[in-house]
C-alpha cells in the first residue's frame, strides 16, 4: 500500500532503464515465479509419502496440456533467471565490464534462447503430436 | 577534489553474508538446478514421470543427497531474494514485519517437509 502511494510502479514504467531496467524486473518476476513452484514442488513430492495412488493422482496436474504450458513458463523463469545470474555475478567481480552492461544483456538474450528454444520444442511437441 | 564522506557502518555484516551467498548459491544453483531441470523435463519428460520414477532415483543415496542440496540451495536463495522484495516494496513497519515472518515460517516447514520425504521414503 505505501508503495502504491509512493507512485513506484508509475515511476518505475516512465523510467527509460532500457536493457538493465527489464532485465531486473524480469529476474525479480522470475524468481518470484520459481519461488512459487518450488513451494508447489516440494508439496507434491512430500505426498509421495502417502503412497503411489496418492502421488499419481496427483500428477495430472502436470501431465496436462495446461501443465505443458505452465512448465514452460518455468523453464523460461529457470533459465532465464540463471542466465540473468550470470551476467549480475560477473558484472559484480568485474566492474571493469559496466562500460559494455547493454551489449552484455544482448550476448545474455542470445545465450538463453539457445537454450530455451530447444527445450520449449521437446515439452509443447507432445500436445501438438498427442503423444 | 571530492570531499571525505563518513560511510554508515552497518551493525552486522549480515547483508554482506547474504550478498556473498546469493552469489555463491546462484553458482551452485546454475549448475545443479539447470541439471535437474534439464534431466527432468528434457530428457526424461514431465509425462513420463511416476512413482516408479522417484523410487528408482531415490533408490541411491547419491540422488537423495543431491536432491537435498538442491532444497536447502533453492530455498534459501528464494526466501532471501523474497525477503529483498519484501524489503523494497512493504514499507509499513508493521507488514514488513508480518511478511517476513511469514517468509520464515513458511522456509522452516517446506525445509522440514523436503528432507522428512527426502530421507524417510521407502518405496
Amino acid at each position: 500500500m505505501a508503495a502504491a502511494s509512493d507512485g513506484t510502479l508509475l515511476q518505475g514504467l516512465r523510467y527509460k532503464g532500457r536493457e538493465g531496467q527489464w532485465s531486473w524486473l524480469l529476474h525479480r518476476v522470475a524468481g518470484l515465479g520459481v519461488l512459487l513452484f518450488l513451494v508447489l514442488h516440494i508439496f507434491d513430492i512430500f505426498l509421495i509419502g502417502f503412497g503411489r495412488t496418492t502421488f499419481e493422482e496427483l500428477l495430472f496436474l502436470y501431465h496436462s496440456p495446461l501443465g505443458r504450458l505452465f512448465e514452460v513458463f518455468l523453464i523460461f523463469a529457470v533459465l532465464f533467471h540463471a542466465v540473468n545470474g550470470l551476467r549480475i555475478i560477473i558484472l559484480d567481480f568485474w566492474p571493469g565490464l559496466m562500460e559494455h552492461q547493454q551489449r552484455l544483456v544482448w550476448v545474455e538474450v542470445v545465450v538463453f534462447l539457445i537454450i530455451f528454444l530447444p527445450v520449449a520444442v521437446i515439452t509443447l511437441s507432445p500436445i501438438f503430436t498427442g503423444a | 577534489m571530492l570531499a571525505q564522506r563518513r560511510r554508515a557502518m552497518p551493525s552486522s555484516n549480515f547483508e554482506l553474508y547474504a550478498w556473498f551467498f546469493m552469489r555463491v548459491s546462484g553458482v551452485i544453483l546454475l549448475l545443479i538446478a539447470v541439471f535437474h531441470l534439464m534431466l527432468m523435463h528434457a530428457s526424461i519428460g514431465v509425462g513420463n514421470i511416476d512413482f516408479d520414477t522417484i523410487a528408482g532415483r531415490w533408490g541411491s543415496p547419491f540422488w537423495r543427497v543431491y536432491d537435498f542440496f538442491l532444497l536447502a540451495f533453492a530455498l534459501t536463495h528464494g526466501i532471501n531474494g523474497a525477503r529483498y522484495v519484501t524489503d523494497d516494496y512493504i514499507h509499513a513497519q508493521g507488514w514488513r514485519v508480518t511478511v517476513k515472518a511469514l517468509l520464515y515460517v513458511v522456509y522452516a516447514i517446506f525445509i522440514g517437509m523436503g528432507a522428512y520425504i527426502i530421507f524417510t521414503f521407502k518405496a
